[in-house]
This record gives structure tokens, sequence and C-alpha cells, in this order.
């Protein structure tokens, strides 16, 4: 492989990684045109095309485009498949993942994608090996109560609601700084599950 | 999940994130960024130290600012310092930031290498990892050389941990692909191999991606790999979807592992142990069996992993190319997805049959599904599938379904998206003329492609119908009344015109006799489309115009009168009104006689590589397009056999090597200080321009239609103009060239023109003293350093038989070329040969400016030669002017086969001294060789058929060429042999076939050639029905590699 992009439907570019030492300028060329090849197409056609002497691979999760560049010989629907994969992994991850999860967290976008692809090629295939590096890497932070954490409880849906009360209060006490944000975040996160806010 | 916390949140950073959310405007983030920008780099500054949190916290905003497309020009060096902190986080961050914004600061870098040195002593796996994924990301040459000899280590250490060792895999991959000459092969290689067998799924992933790179350069280090990836392969795909835990994906036992492991093997040939291959087969069989299974899950993923895995085992199907069995199967699994409902199945099935198609096994399985693929390209909806339909279309296009195929493309060409037209046009244009049997069908969809798609119609595409119309008078009428009709569509394409300009101009005169299509009628035609049209075209009507005058005399005064109309004698257009002005010219002071001449019908145009074929090989990259048809023809071709390629106008004109050459150069290129031996000839020249003004000039200057026309002014003078003008053109230094005359050789190897000089005197009569002045002036030669040297040639001992056999063996692939040259004389050669008939043009160039008296050639044949070759010819002029050129014509008659060759001797007399000269007359027994094609079967049979030990002749021998496939097989086919592909089971053997024709017996020929790479040996087998032929043949054909 031998770059992924992460766009969005309005074509911001959400993570890059880059497996072929390319300079700034002709990755922002790169990514301008594929970003417009992409998002022209239309939902029914195919995930594979070509372009320049490159194969592209994409797919679209809900407001997000993944989308891989790999090579002639390389394989396209096990490239399929890696999308889909990284896509889980940061699915269990975060917890039913949204754009904003990305945007927010993108170091740890970025420290997963490492963990199951390095130099473009697939280094750990097993979901679990995976997120346990990953974890083996959390438990060796210094234990505050994160934002992320916080994340964390907030979305699975069956303790969302007293979750939130939780948060408002102990935010209210502890991080009076987030209630603003958090709000924002919480209200699109419920509109993505298509759940109503009610309180 | 655990309740463990999971990344610590940056406050300032989550802040900072929304308020760019946040922000409407482009400038309002900009305004913001460049606000958080100078916070940090005041804290970056302060006096006050940052702790590590502040520090971390700051690198990541600058990392998302970084992302979000803002240039970033600090805060490395804090970056650097997180590197060393013993907070993993900060570490991480700090890897994050190196790893994104990588600088090729030296400095820099040093700080970055030693601590990632430290931290891969740390023996605390998670540090090394992050130091290990940071080369990998970063891969820049520094890192390479600072851990390329350590990272091997770290691989094979027995203690390091599965992790580790998955990283050390792939991070030496990454530097193995930008600088291979920092890793050094060794003794981890072999250990590398065993990891195949880890028990660790993801080591054996790991690991396979690094072999599969490494043995891709360096096959033989790791051909154990081969079956150590056979029996892993054979262990997933006999498990069940259950035993693998955590690597089966969606029911499909570890696709990713399996893919790779197919990938590693299609770096190899089929294996030679064949308990190794059976269970490889076995496996391939299991992957086919399986697609034919009901789905375990429904899950789009699921049918994804499995089918990917089904791809790559055809993929190495198609590479080994071996198993008939399976590749028809494959054939088959591919025609059920050709109608699959996923487009994914059916854009990929269109994709890898197309490789299909190219094996001789499949490939007629693969012609089953044309119905199923004409109608991919009638209804999908997705231009990217229609793209491959149509690439497999030309794929599976033989003699057999091309009228249908050619005849579909046509049909889509006319809805297909502009994107594709073009590549479209070039792969109709190809068919029809690689499968036409017969020529109008060609023409006609070449003009149907113009009419379809004219926009998308290149030059080379038109050039090319020209060439086969000029070259083949089989079709010259019926192409004239083609264009003739369609030209009388109210709207056509500015190409049609081109092309129908030209034909009309060269053939009008074979549709003149129909009433519908006299020639006041084709002019009138040609003439209304003229004010619609393009300056290039519209001087290419002129060019019309005036062969008309030509072929119709009876409408000379109707194209005077458009010619001298102020519109065209007046053009704005230099090259417009000097056409009209030199054509109008040409046509009141010429006589028809000069005329006919001047503008004779073209001569047929060498054959080459078709240019369109170039042109689809460009588009597509090299190596993509391969053709042996190309090769076949280049058999033929005028130009050196066809190895080497030169310049498509320089080849077409005779370029013989004359002093005018190099006066004329002068010419165009202005004085320069010259030898004064050059006077007269400029001279001369300046004389003929002065008489005819600005004829040549004319013809120069309009681009390509010059080469056409000017070709067609059959003069050798106007050929030696153009060819100096188009030698000032090609060759980097004319002057060095062109000055050094008398030594140099042919810059082209274009062959003598077949018009003498002497016509020159017919066309310009007014200005006849042109050849005279040449001689006068040869007073000067003598003092010229080149000449001094010609005494050496005349105390040659007399009868002295040049480079007897090496001249031979140049000759022996080719018909063309120049046999001899010194001082004085050049001999240059043209042969054609058909079937045990041949002809041959030697052309003598007296390279001085003296005449040669007493000039006789005579060819002797030996009393055993007399008997099998009959040679018939005319003596020639006894005198050669000087800087003339004689032609002799050599008839041949092969009676039987024969083993010497005839000599050519020749005598005259130069200045005061006797010249005896004798060479060997290239005629070998191979000119009579006919290609056949045969199938694989019938040449086995026909092998086995000769295996009488008189009629096998075999030669083992040093190559004493490079090795190179491609120039085998041209030679192969120069030399008069079919090239028979896929015959022999191992790729690299060549195998050709023919019939060596004589007047008593006809003689099959079988000949294969094994190259050892290795050994740079070749081993030659040839078996004939003759065994003075197989030991000729195996002689002539060795001595070419």
């Amino acid at each position: 492989m031998q770059f992924m992009l992460l766009f969005s439907r309005q074509g911001k570019l959400r993570l890059q990684k880059w497996y072929v030492p390319l300079s700034d300028k002709e990755k922002k060329k790169i990514t301008r045109e594929l970003v417009q090849t992409v998002l022209a197409r239309k939902p029914k056609m195919c995930s594979f095309l070509e372009w320049r002497d490159l194969k592209i691979v994409y797919k679209r999760y809900a407001s997000l485009y993944f989308c891989c560049a790999i090579e002639d010989q390389d394989n396209e629907l096990i490239t399929l498949e890696i999308i889909h994969r990284y896509v889980e992994l940061l699915d269990k991850y975060f917890g039913s993942v949204c754009e904003l999860d990305i945007i927010f967290n993108f170091e740890k976008a970025y420290f997963i994608l490492d963990e199951f692809l390095l130099g473009g090629e697939v280094q750990e295939t097993s979901k679990k090996n995976v997120l346990k590096a990953i974890e083996q890497a959390d438990l060796l932070q210094e234990v505050n109560f994160s934002f992320t954490r916080i994340s964390q409880i907030l979305f699975n849906p069956c303790i969302i609601t007293g979750a939130y009360l939780f948060l408002q209060r102990s935010s209210a006490e502890q991080f009076g700084y987030f209630t603003v944000n958090i709000d924002v975040y919480v209200q699109w996160k419920f509109q993505q599950s298509g759940q109503k806010i009610c309180w | 999940m655990p309740a463990v916390s999971k990344g610590d949140g940056m406050r300032g950073l989550a802040v900072f994130i929304s308020d760019i959310r946040n922000c409407k405007s482009k400038e309002a983030e900009i305004k913001r960024i460049n606000k958080e920008l100078a916070n940090i780099r005041s804290k970056f500054k302060g006096d006050k130290a940052l702790d590590g949190y502040s520090k971390k916290k700051y690198v990541c905003k600058l990392l998302f600012i970084f992302l979000l497309g803002h240039d970033i020009d600090f805060g490395h060096m804090e970056a650097v310092n997180l590197l060393s902190s013993n907070r993993y986080t900060e570490k991480q961050i700090g890897y994050l930031f190196i790893s994104v914004l990588v600088n090729s600061n030296s400095e820099l870098i040093r700080l970055i290498n030693n601590a990632i040195k430290n931290d891969l002593a740390s023996r605390n796996p998670t540090f090394m990892g992050l130091a290990l994924h940071c080369i990998a990301n970063v891969g820049s040459r520094e890192m390479a050389e600072a851990f390329a000899g350590e990272i091997p280590k770290i691989l094979v250490a027995g203690d390091t941990m599965d992790s580790v060792k998955q990283s050390a895999a792939l991070c030496l991959l990454r530097l193995y692909r930008t600088s291979p000459d920092f890793v050094p092969m060794g003794d981890w290689t072999s250990r590398v191999v065993h990891l195949l067998n880890d028990q660790h799924l993801g080591v054996v992933t790991a690991a396979t991606s690094l072999i599969t790179t490494l043995a891709q350069k360096n096959p033989e280090e790791f051909k154990t790999s081969v079956s150590l990836a056979v029996s892993r392969l054979s262990r997933i795909v006999t498990s069940a979807s259950t035993d693998l835990q955590d690597y089966t994906y969606y029911f499909v036992p570890a696709p990713w592992l399996s893919v790779k492991l197919l990938r590693l093997l299609q770096c190899y040939p089929p294996p030679e142990d064949a308990a190794v291959r059976g269970r490889l087969t076995e496996c391939l069989e299991t992957i086919l069996n399986k697609a034919q299974e009901p789905p375990k899950s429904k899950k789009v993923q699921h049918s994804n992993a499995k089918n990917a895995v089904l791809f790559e085992a055809i993929s190495l199907i198609i590479h080994h190319d071996s198993e008939p069995n399976l590749l028809v199967r494959a054939c088959n699994q591919l025609g059920q997805f050709l109608q699959h409902r996923e487009t994914n199945l059916r854009y990929l099935a269109l994709e890898s049959m197309c490789t299909l198609a190219s094996s001789e096994f499949s490939h007629e399985a693969v012609k089953t599904h044309i119905e199923t693929v004409i109608n991919a390209l009638k209804t999908e909806r997705d231009v990217s599938v229609r793209q491959r339909a149509v690439d497999l279309l030309y794929a599976m296009c033989d003699r057999s379904n091309a009228q249908q195929i050619v005849a579909e493309m046509l049909n889509y060409l006319e809805t297909a998206d502009y994107s594709i037209r073009e590549e479209i046009v070039l792969k109709v244009a190809i068919l029809a003329e690689k499968y036409a049997v017969d020529y109008t069908w060609y023409v006609d969809t070449i003009l149907n492609l113009i009419r379809i798609a004219g926009d998308y119609v290149s030059e080379e595409v038109w050039y090319r119908v020209i060439q086969i119309v000029i070259n083949r008078d089989d079709v010259q009428g019926y192409a004239a009344k083609t264009v003739f009709e369609a030209l009388q569509a109210p709207a056509c394409h500015e190409n049609l015109v081109k092309v129908g300009g030209y034909i009309l101009g060269e053939f009008g005169n074979l549709i003149a006799g129909d009433p519908r299509s006299s020639p006041l009628i084709q002019f009138n035609l040609l003439h209304s489309k003229f004010h619609l049209c393009s300056v290039p075209t519209r001087a290419l009507l002129l060019s019309t115009y005036i062969k008309f005058v030509n072929l119709f005399p009876e409408i000379k005064t109707t194209i005077q009168d458009v010619l001298r109309s102020d519109s065209q004698l007046k053009n704005a257009d230099v090259e417009l009104q000097q056409r009209a002005v030199e054509y109008l010219r040409l046509s009141t002071i010429a006589s028809t006689d000069i005329l006919a001449t001047v503008l004779e019908e073209m001569p047929p145009f060498p054959e080459r590589e078709s240019s369109i074929l170039a042109k689809l090989k460009k588009k597509k990259g090299p190596g993509t397009v391969t053709d042996l048809e190309e090769i076949k023809k280049e058999r033929n071709s005028d130009v050196n056999g066809g190895t080497e390629s030169t310049p498509v106008n320089a080849s077409t004109v005779a370029l013989p090597d004359s002093p005018l050459q190099g006066s004329l150069a002068e010419l165009v290129t202005g004085p320069r200080p010259r030898p004064s031996r050059l006077n007269s000839s400029r001279l001369a020249i300046h004389n003929l321009q002065t008489g005819v003004p600005c004829l040549f000039k004319g013809f120069f200057t309009s681009e390509e239609h010059s080469g056409f026309w000017l070709i067609s002014l059959n003069t050798s003078l106007l050929s030696v103009c153009m060819a100096s003008e188009l030698n000032i053109q090609s060759t980097p230094s004319p002057s060095a060239d062109l000055l050094g005359l008398g030594a140099a050789p042919l810059t082209s190897s274009a062959p003598p023109p077949s018009s003498t000089g002497s016509l020159l005197v017919d066309v310009f009569s007014d200005s006849a003293s042109v050849v005279a002045p040449l001689a006068p002036g040869s007073e000067d030669n003598f003092a010229s350093p080149d000449l001094a040297s010609s005494e050496v040639v005349s105390e040659e001992p007399a009868d002295t038989v040049h480079d007897a056999d090496e001249l031979i063996h140049k000759f022996v692939c080719k018909n063309n070329g120049v046999l001899f040259e010194n001082q004085l004389l050049q001999i240059g050669l043209k042969s054609e040969f058909r079937q045990n008939l041949g002809r041959m043009f030697i052309f003598y160039g007296n390279k001085t400016s003296t005449q040669f008296l007493n000039f006789t050639p005579t060819l002797i044949c030996s009393d055993e030669l007399q008997s099998s070759l009959n040679l018939q010819t005319k003596p020639v002029d006894p005198t050669v002017d000087g800087g003339a050129q004689v032609q002799q014509v050599v008839n041949i008659e092969c009676i039987s086969d024969f083993m010497e060759a005839p000599i050519l001797n020749i005598q005259f007399r130069y200045g005061g001294t006797f010249q005896n000269i004798s060479v060997k007359l290239p005629i070998t027994l191979n000119k009579f060789f006919q290609p056949t094609e045969m199938a694989s079967q019938d040449f086995f049979q026909r092998w086995k058929q000769l295996s009488n030990p008189q009629q096998e002749m075999q030669n083992i021998f040093k190559a004493k060429h490079p090795m190179d496939t491609e120039i085998t097989k041209a030679k192969i086919i120069g030399f008069g042999s079919a090239l028979l592909e896929e015959v022999d089971p191992n790729p690299a053997n060549f195998v050709g076939a023919g019939i060596i024709h004589t007047k008593t017996t006809q003689i099959g020929c079988l000949l294969r050639l094994e190259p050892n790479l290795q050994a740079q040996m070749y081993r030659l087998t040839l078996r004939t029905s003759k065994e003075t032929v197989s030991q000729r043949l195996c002689e002539l054909l060795s001595e070419q590699f």
C-alpha cells in the first residue's frame, strides 16, 4: 500500500498516512485530486479505480471515506477488508466510532493504524492483539480521568442517559471547562445514533 | 472494554479543536490558528521550563495544525525532547510528530536516531515498538544507515517478543524498499525464512511480506521459502473456520496471510519437487472448491475475504501457467463472477480474465464469454467496469472474432465516455489492422472510426491507414471510392478530409472513370471542404491539388485558377502562400514528363512497428502491450532488420553518403569554416535553388506532411536534401558528422536511393550543369587527410575477401544495410526474398569526387554453388562519377540448398591506381526460409518425426551479445523462422518453425534455442529433413547470439 487517506463527504482530510516518500506539495496535490475523484463517484459504483499507475480502493462509512492506494499486483478485495478491519478496530476502541472521535482523538487513530499496518503492510490482523497493544499502552499512562474515558462511558447507548447526567454533575464540579464542548459532542453523537436527547 | 484509563485527555487540545470547528470562515480559522501558533511559540521560548504534559499538549496542537494543511516550522526540538521522556504518552506523541513531520535537518536526525537507539536498547517491548514504528514511518536513508544492521538482529533474536518481531520485520521491509544497499544479506536471511513456521500467525503475516519483497530481488537466497509457504498455506486452507481463533475473519481462516503466501509463491516458478507441487495444486483446488460452497455468512466481508484469496489463487495459477485444468477452472469461476450482482466482483473478474486470455490453455475458454463481456460493455453503469470490458475484449480478440469485437467496440464508441474514447480508438485501429483478412474491411473500419470519434483519432491512426493503403495496391481503388463517398457527407471531420485528400491525391485516378466521381467532381468535393479546414489540412489539400494536376491534366486550368486566386497566392499564412506559389509555378513551367516524375505515386512505406501500437504502449506504460506481430512485421523492414529504431522520416528517405550532404547541411545551418572541396558542390546546389526558387524550402517547412509529399517527389536530389535536413534535426552535433564526410559511416541505416543521380538532370534541365562542377573541385581532395589513407587500400592484396564471415553474419537476420565501406567506395544492399526467389539491389557509391574508371563488379560462384544457386545480373556502366551512385540488380534463384556464399569482386581505376575489392555477398540459405505457424501439439509431433540423428544438429555456445529476450526474438524472426509462443513448457526457451524453399525441394525446419543466463550460454537445436540444411542453419544461427 502506498498511502491511506480518510476524508469527509465535504472533502476535509481527517487522516493521512503515507508509506512512500513524497514531498508535502506532492501529497497535497494527490489528496486534492483523489478526494475530488472519489467524491464524484456514485454510490453503486465499484470500489476500485485506476488512478495514475495505482489502484485506488475506497469505501464509505457514514460520513467518512476511507481510501487506499495500492500497487498494480496488490489484491483489491483484501485491501477493502483492510479498510473494514481498521474501521472495526476504531469502532471497538472508541465504542461506536464516529467522525468526531477521529477528529478529537486523531492521535489515537494514528496509533491504532500503526499497530495494524506498518510500512504499508498488514502487521497484525487479530483484533484482540491490536487492541491489547493499544490498551497496554494506555495502561502505562498516568491514571487520570480523561476526556476519552468519559466518551467511552458516554456513548455506550445503555448507560447514555445516566452518563450524561453524571457528566453534567461531575463536569460541573471537576471538569467545568468541558461543559460547552461536551454538549455539542453529545448532541451530535445522539443525532448519529438516531436517538432523541431528552432532558 | 476494561475499566482502565484510555489515553489522557488534553483539555487544551480539545478546546482548540472545538474552536477550530466552530470557526465560520476560513479567515476565522486562520486567525485562530495564528493566535495559537503565537501562543505556543511564546510558551516554547518562555523562560519558564515547560513540564512534559504542556510540551506534549503543544506539540500535539502543532501536529493538528499541520494535519489541517498548514505549514509548521518550529516545535521539532520540543518533539525530540519528548522522545527521551520516560512517560509513555509523551514519548508516543513525540514519535508521532517526528513520523508525520520529519525534517531532514541533519542535527535533528542525529538526535532522533539517538533517542531511537536508546529505545531499541531498552528491552522494553512497548518502547521498542514505538521506535520501530517511527523508523518504518520515516524510512529515510539516514535511518537506514543507522539501523539496517541492527534490526535483522532484533528480528531473529530468540528472546524478542512476538509483537516486536512483527514490527521489526515490516520496519526492515520499509528500509529495504527505500535503501536496499544498506540492508546486508547474511545469516539472518535463512532464519527469517523459518519465521514462516512460527506459531504466532501475526509474526508469520509480517514476515511473509518481508520475505516476498526480499525474494523478488534475491530469488536464490529465499528459495526454501516456497515449500514452507506451501505447507503453511495448506494448513490454513484445510483448517476449520474456528481453528485459527481471532485470525479467522468472518469465517475465512487467515485471509490476509493466505493472500500474502500466494503472493510470495508468485515470485517463483511452479515448485520442482513433485510433493510440494502436488500439495500446492491441492490447496489451489480447495480454494476453487470453496468458491462453489454456499456462503457461511451473508456479510459482504465474508465473501470479500473469501474471494480475495480466490483471486490471489487465480493470479498464481495464471502466473504458473502450467496446469490447463486449473486454468480452465479459474476461467469458469471468473465467468460466473462476470454476472455477479456485486459490481466489485464483475470488475475484478474482467480484470483477471484479461491475463487469462493471454494463456494458451485458457484463451479459448475465455473466448466463450464474449457475449457476456459485450453485454457488460453495453449495460454496465460504471465507466471503470466498462473500461475493463474493453480491455478484455481487446485481449480476447483473435482472427476468429475480430470482426464482431471491432464492430461492438465501434458501436460502444458512439456512446463511450470521453475519458476512454482515445484508448478505444487506438485499440480498434490496432485490432482492425492486426486481424484484417481483407483490407477493405480495414479501410471501412478506420473511416467509421473517424466518422464516429474524429476528435479522438490521433495523427498516428490516420497516418497508419494511409501507409497501409499506399503499401497495398489491392485496396487502393476501394479506398479511393470509400473516402470519396464518405466525403460527400455534409459535415465530415477534418481528419476525414485529410485522409480523403491524401488518398484521392494518390489514387483519385482509379475512380475517375465513373462519371459520378469524375476528376472535376473529386476536385470540387475536396475544395468545398477547403475553407472550413485548419492551415495544416489546407496545406495538405494544396498538395492534393498539385497531384491532381498530374493525375488529371484536364482540370489543370481549374486548379491553376484556384492556386492563382488571391486567397491562396496572398494568403496570410506563409506556408500556404508558399505552397500556392510553388505549385502554381511548377504546374506552369514543368513539362508533363517532369510533372509525372516529380509527382509520381508514393513509393511503399517501409514496414515498421505500427505507430499506433507505439502510442498505445506509451499511453499504457512500457511493457503492458507486447505483441509479436509487430516484430514479425519488422522482419520485412527496410531498416536494419528492425532491432533499432530510427527517426521515422529520416529512415524513409534515402541517404547517400555524398558530399552533397555536407554542403546542404551548410546551406541550412549557415556558413561556417569548411574544407574547400565542399565549395563546388555547394555552388551546384545553390544554382539549383535559384533555378527553382524555394521549392525545397516550401516542402521542408511544413511539419509532418512534408514527410509524405517530399518522398513522392522521387528524385535523389530531393531525397538528399531531405535527408540532410532531417539529419540536422536528428543528430545532436551535425557539424561533426557532416564535415567528417570521408570517414563518417552512414548516420542512419537507411539504404541508398533506388533512383539514381541522373534523374536530377532530367527534372531540372535548366540547371543541367549540376553534376559537372562536382568533378573539377576534386583536386582538393588529395589534400584532405582522410583520403590520404586511400593508398593503403590499393596496397592491400588484390583479392582479399573483406572480413568474410563476419559480414555474412551481419546480414543473416537482415536484408538491408551497408555491406562494405572504405575511403573510396561504399556498397549498400537492399534485398527481398520470396520462397525460392530473391532480388538484390547492390548500390555502389563513389565517395570521392573523382571518377572511377573501368568499374566492373563480377559475381563469382564456385562450381558447387553454381549448381545450387542461380544468379543473374547485368553489367553496370564502367564509369562512376564522383559522388554518384550506381545500382546493380541481381536476380537470385535457389535451386537446392547450399553452404557457401557467392563472392562479389569489384575492380576499378581510381586516379592512377587499380583497385580490387572482394566481398562475400550475403546470400545465405536462411533467406529462403518462410515462417510456419503451428500449435504446440503439431510442433512436438513433427519434432518427434525428425528424430533421426542425422536430421538433428546441436550447438552449444557462449553468448556473444547480451542475452536479451526481445532481441533474441527479433533475431529468430529476422532469421526467417516463425517464433512459436507457448510451445516450449519452459517460457525462457525459444521455439521456431519454417520451411526452406528451393526449386527442387521444400525442407521443413524446426528449431529450439535454450538460453542459460547463469552460464551465459545457449544451446541451439535444429531438426530438418535434410542433414546439410540442419548443419548450415545451425552454423548461421549460432553466430547471431
